[in-house]
């Protein structure tokens, strides 16, 4: 099972790595991990999107992550109400028919080209996991030259409450 | 007079080196002996120590210097300080750092550390201890500025020592130790990020209350949680109200008085057929500072099918990670008992389950092969005991003798055993001794050793000359790598591959040459009788004992088997 877990940290020096390292040592396999500062200087959140076996392993996940020294809050929001977003650019190989049909693809993903070259172009997008990876296979079919993206970083809603149409969204809206 | 009123008001601050500075923080911590050996990066450090002396043991290897620490942590509670160089000073302590990890001891490890305007190129001795370190101790620092010394040693002393115990490592550039400053020492610790919990909910305390109440098959696994907690005389307590059996960890042992009738003796891989039939049978086990290590356990589906779960740890992510948990308190073991004891327990009605268990400790003890010439090493367990009344600090190293001493020497005292558990060290036992007799200069202490892991550590001999401590070397002799070579004559057809050892020193010749007096005995009465002369002087001794060659420790739970399927149960 996949979980989404935020992790306060005090921005030591090695803090990454111990977190990282950690999961290496337990085996817990990460899917992606994004890190930045907070509102408050000295203290950074990661978000970091596991997969475990079971609830146990789950579990462990967030002991083993509060053991540490540097870590001042961690929090499983898988099943809270979020807001997660990745941004992704995803360089796609054009001709001048293509061209057009990929713009017509990536518009109702608020998606932009960033760059354009003669024989490509550079799209970014901004959306949750599923919302990427729908652009993404539907932009395979052209060549995909090159793609980065960021992983997810997310919050927990202002309010938990009148989540559930929100999580529904459709890629055509 | 009046320089003196002035000098009251306002306090000069002094101005110190980075190495003095971390003289004075050790001294603030009240430390009384460190564990070390010098080097280039440390010789500041070094120099300050010259000047202001804090007693320095000086072992003939860091892997030593640090298994000391240990020893001497293991039985004054007290955290073991050690210094080491950089590079391979630092590397050398990296299994000793483990091994407290494993087993939970309070260290705080300094190591030098190249200048920090070179730190990443690669310069000589220079290693990333930090990186090396970080997966093996609780909590880590590279110093950077200084001025943050005195927080860092203050904050290291703390996390070692407070929570579930552990090792804290401080990498010492060469630079900051000569740097200059007026320190401020810091008495108090700001740690958001670490608040260990001591105090167990009580919700959770009546709820073990009442299964306890109702159980028809109650058992209390105590582990070295009860001993960190120093809480081996609530638990005599709570058993004693409850009229509960108790059965012990290997690093449980001492927790609970071996000759209590309500002991089972040790679980586990090389437990007693009662303590694990106890587990395996019981209907409520209430564990208390134990981590259900796989070597407890066996294979855990067979663990403790039918009970109902306690566990009594201050570390929670050990509560829940091997074994399903119903009642999970996170507390300091002495805590939770208290509160147990405060809540006039009824003791549960489990007269059968008590008289089951009598009958079989009666029906399957502890036995010995009556084939082969030569020392029971069992047999020369019992003698121990029975010469040091049962009273002595016992170490052990790792393999047979280890085992064949958790079942028979009978620990009735806390923190007199001193063992490798968790990362079972070969190469232990003997400078874990020396650690255990530095911090108990009176005490009798015993070093059981193998005579592969001996040689392992065996330079200390050195050491022990040196100070004249009175430590107690028993080498069971079987010229072999005695558990290696029982597992492949058990489990690999006899095929012994690497595990004899025939060509071996002259040990009391070797002793001889430190100056230290040594004995060899090839039969049950020369033992009895040197033992008798030997751990009564106040000289370090050597006794090399000549045990039976193919003695095995029974009973046994086989890799992958559950605690109801021992074998060698019986003769
Ligand atoms: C550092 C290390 N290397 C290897 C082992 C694996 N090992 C466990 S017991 C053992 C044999 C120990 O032989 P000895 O010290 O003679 O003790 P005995 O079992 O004969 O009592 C070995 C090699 C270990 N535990 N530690």
């Amino acid at each position: 099972m996949k979980r989404t877990v935020t992790v306060t940290v005090l921005n030591q020096s090695g803090v990454l790595n111990r977190i990282t390292g950690l999961f290496t040592k337990r085996q817990f396999n990460i899917e992606s991990i994004t890190v930045g500062p907070t509102e408050t200087e000295g203290i950074s959140k990661m978000t970091v999107i596991v997969h475990v076996e079971d609830e146990r392993v789950a579990e462990q996940v967030l002991k083993q992550l509060n053991k540490q020294v540097d870590v001042l809050k961690v929090t499983d929001i898988t099943d809270q109400a979020v807001v997660s977003r990745e941004l992704a650019l995803i360089k796609v190989l054009t001709t001048p028919q293509t061209r057009a049909e990929i713009n017509v693809i990536i518009e109702p993903f608020r998606a932009t080209i960033i760059d354009v070259a003669k024989d490509s172009v550079t799209i970014q997008v901004v959306g949750n996991f599923e919302k990427i990876e729908a652009m993404i296979e539907l932009l395979r079919p052209y060549g995909i030259k090159e793609l980065s993206r960021t992983g997810q970083t997310a919050l927990t809603r202002g309010s938990q409450k009148q989540v559930t149409d929100l999580k529904q969204y459709s890629i055509l809206k | 007079m009046n320089a003196k009123v002035e000098t009251k008001a306002k306090p000069l601050k002094q101005a110190m080196s980075g190495a003095e500075l971390f003289i004075e923080a050790l001294k603030k911590e009240n430390v009384e002996v460190v564990f070390g050996y010098p080097g280039g990066a440390v010789l500041p450090l070094y120099d300050a120590l010259y000047r202001n002396p804090i007693r320095h043991i000086l072992a003939r290897h860091e892997q030593a210097a640090i298994h000391a620490a240990e020893g001497y942590a293991r039985v004054s509670g007290k955290p073991g300080v050690v210094i080491a160089t950089s590079g391979p000073g630092a590397t050398n302590l990296v299994t000793g750092i483990t091994d407290a990890m494993m087993d939970s001891l309070p260290l705080v490890v300094f190591t030098g550390q190249v200048a920090t305007g070179v730190i990443g190129t690669d310069a000589f001795q220079e290693a990333d201890v930090i990186g090396i370190t970080m997966p093996i101790t609780k909590h880590n620092y590279q110093v950077r500025d200084l001025n943050e010394l005195p927080r860092i040693i203050r904050e290291a002393f703390h996390i070692a020592t407070t929570g579930r115990p552990g090792p804290v490592l401080i990498d010492i550039p060469k630079d900051i130790a000569t740097t200059v400053t007026e320190p401020t020492f810091v008495t108090d610790v700001h740690l958001p990020g670490y608040q260990p919990n001591t105090t167990p909910n009580v919700l959770q305390i009546k709820k073990l209350a009442e299964a306890i109440a109702q159980a028809e098959k109650p058992l209390i696994l105590a582990g070295a949680g009860v001993l960190h907690g120093k809480a081996a005389e609530e638990l005599l307590a709570f058993a004693e109200e409850t009229n509960i059996p108790v059965v012990n960890t290997l690093l449980g042992l001492g927790s609970f008085p071996a000759d209590h009738p309500l002991f089972l003796g040790m679980g586990g891989m090389h437990g007693t057929y009662t303590a694990n039939m106890a587990m395996y049978e019981a209907d409520l086990l209430i564990n208390i500072g134990a981590r259900f290590d796989d070597r407890l356990t066996g294979n855990l589906q067979h663990f403790a099918p039918n009970a109902m779960v306690a566990h009594i740890d201050i570390d929670p992510a050990e509560i829940g990670k091997n074994v399903d948990t119903h009642i999970p308190i996170v507390a300091d073991a002495k805590e939770a008992l208290q509160k147990l004891l405060d809540l006039e327990l009824t003791a549960p009605e489990a007269n059968e389950w008590r008289l089951h268990l009598k009958q079989s400790q009666k029906e399957f003890p502890l036995w010995q092969s009556e084939e082969e010439e030569g020392i029971s090493p069992q047999q020369l367990t019992k003698m121990i005991h029975d010469v040091t009344s049962g009273e002595a600090i016992v170490t052990t190293d790792v393999g047979q003798h280890q085992m064949w001493t958790a079942q028979y020497y009978g620990f009735s005292q806390p923190n007199r055993w001193v063992t490798s558990g968790g990362l079972g060290t070969m190469g232990f036992g003997f400078p874990a001794a020396i650690g255990a007799q530095i911090a108990h200069p009176d005490d009798t202490v015993v070093a059981i050793a193998g005579d592969a892991g001996f040689q392992m550590t065996l330079q200390e001999l050195g050491l022990v000359a040196e100070l004249k401590l009175p430590v107690k070397i028993i080498i069971y002799n079987n010229q072999a790598l005695g558990m290696v070579r029982q597992w492949q004559e058990k489990f690999y057809e006899e095929r012994y591959s690497q595990s004899l050892l025939p060509c071996q020193p002259d040990f009391v010749q070797l002793a001889g040459a430190y100056g230290i007096k040594g004995y060899s005995v090839s039969t049950e009465e020369e033992a009895e009788q040197v033992l008798k002369e030997a751990l009564t002087s106040r000289e370090p001794v050597l006794i090399d004992c000549r045990i039976k060659r193919k003695e095995k420790v029974y009973p046994m739970i086989a890799p992958g088997k559950g605690l109801h399927e021992m074998i060698g149960v019986r003769p």
